[in-house]
């Protein structure tokens, strides 16, 4: 209720001009509905549905969006089966696997880490929290550019800083044109930047276990230790693994940063699928395959997704 | 009052007819899409006298090399009408042709004169042909180009640094004519320390995204014999891509990577070796002559202390082809001044002061003029290379074809994947694949 007693839709129904007034009195509750929703539902249609509904089609097809005058040829399931015995694509599935798992582990048991340790709220702590966000508020495109200077072996500073702690010359070692460094590189970059993010829903999870079970737990005289085991992980477990469904989901698609960290180079060792996708369709131009490719794609994240929430939400309820 | 009211008027109506004709001329405009380089400044200050001259003004699109093929062939395939003209990359002229997106120029040559015959002919295969060797032209030859090399003269003439050259390796330090020299000097230079600072002995392309990689492998391809096709069976490669001579030119090209580049050039085109030149970091820099009037007037590397040669010999001599032709794009709205664009850049004098401000021209007036080797230091160079060039395959699935290219190269010469072999067996069939899909194997 608002000043003099009157609620917001009493307001709002008294601003209304009489005309317009008069007019919407005609229409049902559900009309009413349908009418404000209707333009969100347009749009997603227009924006997601169709384009998605059009992929599916041309996954069917021989279409290239470079050859607009060519016959179209309906090819059955050709592509999916072209797509499911490419060993380019398996190579790039490989990798994004690869990519995936370190990356999560890393940011799940460092943002943790971090969580617990700003949970402890020592002096600047406030600081410190704020520092370690700033990777994360960088755009992939900045982060990418600015690491492939920072990577140098001449003139980068990791090379500089890695010979300082270990003697190896800088300029022996290239972290982007080596086939067994490159991998790494790109899973380092991406952990600097995400970290913050897993850190900040570890933070919130830790926040939200009420104080009142540590201290049924001190007067229990449960160790540090199983206070941890038996309580901060179980009751921080369903952010955590929210966490892992972000970054999980995200870097199945990462794009950006790789492609101008190391264009999936050397060779084709960091080529992840969305790197493999976007040559596809928009280099060599295969749009049809590649519709199959983007489909395989989103049903994997798709059902792998919402297999993880079943699981998670088990988590919850227990 | 009256009368002052109709003079104003009349004035004004005078001012109107008077000024109509030039505002008018001002008003129309057209759209010129290329690359973001040293050239394309040139063809802003030339383009400057074709406004004077006509009274249309001049636009410019330039995108970065990187993304140049991306923004525009985007452009093209959506029908898009941002570029009245374009300078397109000379591997596009066939789908550009084949689906519909340049004028043909045919008829408008014959009207107005203009004659294929008046240009270099490697230039009006590479830039206006399609199909190639046919006289059906889509592209006026606008800037022409070829893989070069620079090298720093003011090294090679240091009585200490050809003394020991010469008691190292037995013969005289000069720029090579052979890739086999090439490589020897590259690994003279390598680590070496001069004025205080390391230096390496050549800079090749590595890029991976693009072209990079095999605008630079490609040199030395055709140097030892690495053809794209039967020349009695088009589109038969087997033997051809993969040949003996063809995998040695490879393994050549990796064991230049390996032993004389500089550390971390691994996804490296021309920016980047323009920067290793320019930083005084390489002896030699392979590189596309579009770039040598900029580097001679470089205040630290430039002058006395630059010097040109064209891409060296070995069992053959030949090298890459760059530069572009002129288009006008179908789905212009401004068609006729794109044209009168064409007809006026076609002109000799127009060519000579493109020539004169930094652009590559392939008229002969300019360069068969008997002074024309002697204007520029790498004049000559640009005459020798023009006479020896090659291209890539220029069909429309080029696009396809040059990324396998990229791939199997760049896993074989930088991630140092499987043999020169493996990798030009894969590369010939994913070509067949290609070709097979396109119906024409």
């Amino acid at each position: 209720m608002s000043e003099h007693g009157l609620s917001i839709m009493e307001h709002v129904a008294r601003a209304t001009p009489e005309a317009v007034a008069r007019r919407v009195r005609g229409l049902s509750d559900r009309a009413i509905q349908w009418l404000f929703i209707s333009p969100t539902i347009l749009l997603l249609l227009a924006i997601n549905i169709f384009p998605l509904v059009w992929t599916i089609r041309l996954s069917f097809t021989n279409y290239r969006a470079n050859r607009p005058n060519a016959r179209l040829l309906e090819i059955g399931i050709a592509n999916y089966v072209s797509v499911l015995t490419d060993p380019d694509v398996w190579a790039a599935m490989q990798s994004t696997a690869h990519f995936l798992f370190w990356t999560i582990f890393l940011q799940t048991s460092i943002g943790f880490g971090l969580a617990w340790l700003v949970d402890r709220r020592f002096r600047g702590h406030g600081f410190w929290t704020t520092v370690i966000l700033i990777p994360m508020m960088l755009s992939p495109a900045v982060v990418g550019n600015f690491w492939t200077f920072l990577y140098q072996p001449q003139i980068g500073l990791w090379n500089y800083a890695l010979q300082f702690l270990t003697g190896i010359p800088a300029s022996s070692f290239s972290m982007i044109g080596s086939v067994k460094l490159a991998p790494w590189s790109i899973i380092i970059v991406d952990t600097w930047m995400w970290t913050p993010y897993v850190m900040l829903i570890c933070l919130a999870g830790l926040r939200s276990i009420p104080d009142y079970i540590y201290e049924a737990a001190e007067v229990d005289r449960a160790s540090k230790w199983r206070q941890f085991w038996t309580i901060t992980l179980p009751m921080a477990l369903p952010f955590i693994m929210l966490a892992v469904l972000f970054r999980g989901i995200e870097n199945f698609k990462m794009f950006d940063m790789v492609n101008l960290l190391t264009n999936g180079g050397p060779g084709s060792t960091t080529e992840l699928a969305s790197i493999t996708l976007k040559r596809e369709a928009f280099e060599k131009w295969r749009t049809g395959y590649s519709s199959a490719f983007a489909i395989i794609l989103f049903v994997t994240v798709f059902g792998l997704a919402n297999i993880y929430v079943k699981v998670l939400n088990r988590v919850k309820n227990r | 009052m009256e009368k002052l009211l109709a003079r104003v008027s009349a004035l004004a109506v005078a001012a109107v007819l008077a000024f109509a004709p030039s505002a008018q001329a001002q008003s129309k405009q057209l759209t010129l899409c290329w690359a973001a380089w040293d050239p394309a400044n040139a063809l802003v200050e030339l383009s400057k006298d074709f406004t004077a001259k006509t009274g249309i003004g001049m636009k410019f699109e330039f995108v970065p090399w990187t993304s140049f093929a991306d923004r525009f062939l985007n452009e093209l395939n959506s029908k898009g009408k941002l570029c009245d003209l374009l300078i397109g990359d000379s591997q596009w002229i066939g789908g550009a042709a084949e689906n519909g997106h340049y004028v043909k120029l045919n008829e408008f040559f014959d009207k107005n004169g203009i004659k294929m015959s008046d240009f270099m002919p490697a230039t009006v295969l590479g830039y206006s042909e399609w199909p190639k060797g046919t006289p059906n032209y889509w592209a006026l030859p606008a800037m022409g180009d070829a893989v070069g090399w620079t090298y720093r003269k003011d090294w090679f003439e240091r009585p200490e640094i050809k003394a020991e050259f010469k008691k190292k390796t037995g013969h005289e330090l000069a720029p090579p004519k052979t890739y086999d020299q090439l490589k020897e000097i590259a690994q003279f230079f390598q680590g070496r320390t001069i004025d205080g600072k390391k230096v390496y002995g050549a800079y090749i392309y590595t890029e991976r995204g693009s072209e990079g990689i095999t605008m630079g492998v490609t040199n030395v391809l055709y140097d030892w014999g690495f053809e794209y096709e039967d020349p009695k069976h088009p589109y038969k490669m087997r033997g051809f891509v993969n040949s003996p001579d063809a995998v040695k030119g490879l393994e050549f090209y990796k064991s230049l990577y390996d032993c004389c580049t500089a550390p971390g050039m691994t996804n490296a085109y021309m920016q980047e070796g323009l920067d290793a030149f320019k930083s005084g970091q390489v002896a030699m820099q392979m590189n596309f002559f579009a770039f040598w009037p900029g580097l001679y007037k470089d205040p630290n590397v430039g002058g006395d202390k630059i010097g040109f040669f064209a891409n060296p010999a070995e069992k053959k001599h030949f090298t890459q082809l760059g530069g572009q032709g002129i288009s006008v794009v179908s789905y212009s709205p401004n068609r006729d001044g794109a044209l009168q664009y064409i007809k006026w850049f076609a002109t000799p004098e127009v060519q000579k002061r493109w020539w004169a401000l930094g652009g590559y021209s392939c008229h002969k007036a300019v360069l068969n003029d008997p002074g024309f080797p002697k204007s520029a230091p790498f004049a000559q160079g640009f005459l020798t290379s023009m006479g020896i060039v090659k291209d890539f395959w220029a069909e429309p699935s080029y696009a396809q074809l040059l990324l396998a290219m990229q791939k199997r190269v760049h896993d074989y010469v930088v991630a140092g994947k499987g043999t020169a072999q493996e990798a030009l067996d894969a590369l010939v069939s994913d070509w067949e694949k290609v070709f097979k899909d396109d119906g024409k194997m």
